[in-house]
């Protein structure tokens, strides 16, 4: 070690150290919230003699979790394939629209409106319609899910496809390139951040989908998703395992929120300015 | 006008005076309202490369594969593509930064990256529209040198818009000044200096004389109702 001159001024150890703080207070402020709300909960239905019908204890909440699981995972998961089936499809569905109003004028003339209006009508209003058409509950679910989830993926994809640089879009002119090189090297690459908010968005309006859906099938369906038991749970009265249901959901909301974040950031990280750290 | 091979040719004028509407024609990227563009050889009329005000580069694509966009376009390869790019990216100096990002360069690298995509295809025009107008001035002098050199070198044919008075006497062997409504060019002003030219000529007697008499033929081509 040598006593070289150590260029950090009092200032600026003031400011790395506020740094660390606000750091590490970003994750234990919400952390310490939930906490406390757990314990406040705890304590509301011990104090009051609450009884677990009206509103289980959080431990309680905890317990039919572990104990329900054979029943609650399953259903878990019939929930989660079915939204990421829902988000899949939406992608297509919303990506290749996009890009077919992009190509064509008249395209986006004569199908936009329709689009808007499958986004403006409530779904639970035109389930029943579905429910009569569509035999197969996979498939009827996943047409909800998907009606919910693609507009976000197309309107904002169909904005990343036009929004393109003037420029650029001149210089590929200049250099003779077709209608597919012009989408595969300029249109498609300027619309990903474009596109991966879509997907955030539509990452949400997925799982509500799908929830929705399995809601308004009700009794009809073959009853294994997450919306079913919350329906039955209301019914018998077993509010910790509707408690239960209803954490899974979240639970799920959130892993999907940040399964989406991810992918933007390991897809942006390296250009764009969304994805970029500033000194200032 | 006429435009001979090998030249280097200013458009210099005040804006709105179609300096940059001129360069798109020649360019087939706009129509006419009247007049033509004719090509003694139909061919170099595909020939071109265009320099844009802004870097126009792709953000989300490497140095490397900004400039090999326009072969790219042609459909070369990577591979066959990588030495034609490489030596475009040694002319300008940046044959180390090839696979960094746009956004991890200076604005007068990315200008740079912009010179390499347009000489990649080795054209035979080369159409500048106000390359290095929102560059510093250090930045600015290093690459007027440096495409001179390009120039020399490679035997382009180059039409540089600016409305810089300073920067056409520097870098022309010719200048045309033109002026606004209707969009013309009223003078055409050769500059006889030898090339290279470099600091010597920046701040010689002679540069000064032809700088004062483009300045004036400017001047007269603004009407009273413009302003700078």
């Amino acid at each position: 070690m040598t006593d070289a001159p150590v260029l950090i001024d009092e200032e600026e150890l003031r400011k790395a150290r506020t740094e660390r703080i606000m750091s590490v207070l970003k994750w234990a402020l919400p952390l310490g919230l939930l906490i406390l709300s757990v314990i406040g909960w705890h304590y509301l239905v011990v104090t009051n003699d609450i009884p677990h019908y009206i509103l289980p204890t959080p431990g309680r909440v905890f317990e039919t979790l572990i104990k329900d699981w054979a029943i609650l995972g399953p259903s878990l998961w019939n929930t989660m394939t079915l939204t990421v089936m829902g988000l899949a499809v939406a992608v297509i569905g919303g990506v290749g629209l996009a890009i077919l109003f992009t190509q064509s004028r008249l395209v986006e003339y004569s199908l936009f409106p329709y689009a808007v209006i499958l986004q403006v009508t409530p779904i639970v209003a035109v389930f029943p319609l579905i429910n009569i058409y569509i035999d197969d509950i996979t498939t009827k679910l996943l047409l909800c899910a998907w009606i919910v989830a693609f507009f976000p993926l197309l309107s904002n994809t169909t904005l990343g496809l036009n929004s393109t640089d003037h420029n650029l879009r001149n210089l590929f002119q200049l250099y003779g390139a077709s209608r597919w090189q012009t989408l595969v090297h300029l249109q498609l690459p300027n619309a990903l951040p474009y596109f991966l908010t879509g997907l955030r968005i539509a990452g949400g309006l997925a799982l509500i989908g799908s929830v929705v859906a399995e809601f308004v099938a009700g009794t009809a369906g073959t009853g294994t998703g997450l919306a079913t038991r919350i329906i039955e749970s209301g019914f018998r009265l077993n509010i910790s395992r509707l408690f239960a249901c209803l954490l899974l959901i979240s639970l799920s909301g959130i892993v999907i929120y940040l399964v989406t974040s991810l992918i933007t950031h390991f897809m942006l990280r390296k250009w764009h300015e969304s994805a970029l750290k500033r000194e200032n | 006008m006429t435009v001979k091979e090998g030249e280097f040719i200013s458009l210099l004028g005040p804006s709105g005076c179609g300096k940059s509407t001129a360069l798109r024609i020649m360019a087939g990227l706009g129509s006419t309202t009247k007049g033509t563009v004719d090509w003694t050889n139909k061919e170099d009329a595909r020939n071109i490369s265009f320099v844009f005000q802004e870097p126009t580069l792709m953000p989300w694509a490497t140095v490397f594969k900004n400039v090999w966009l326009p072969l790219r376009l042609k459909g070369i390869s990577k591979t066959s593509a990588y030495s034609e790019v490489m030596e475009a990216l040694t002319m300008v100096g940046l044959e180390k930064f090839a696979d960094a990002y746009p956004r991890e360069l200076s604005g007068g690298m990315k200008m740079r990256v912009s010179i390499a995509r347009a000489l990649v295809t080795r054209p035979k025009l080369l159409l500048m529209d106000e390359p290095f107008a929102a560059l510093d001035e250090i930045t600015r002098l290093k690459l007027n040198d440096d495409l001179l050199e390009l120039w020399q070198k490679l035997g382009w044919t180059v039409i540089f818009v600016t409305h810089s008075v300073y920067e056409s006497v520097y870098l022309s062997t010719r200048i045309a000044v033109m002026a606004a409504r209707p969009g013309r060019v009223i003078e055409e002003m050769k500059i006889g200096a030898n090339y290279p030219r470099g600091e010597i000529f920046r701040t010689s007697q002679e540069y000064g004389d032809l700088a004062r008499k483009a300045s004036q033929s400017l001047h007269s081509a603004m009407n009273q109702q413009d302003h700078l």
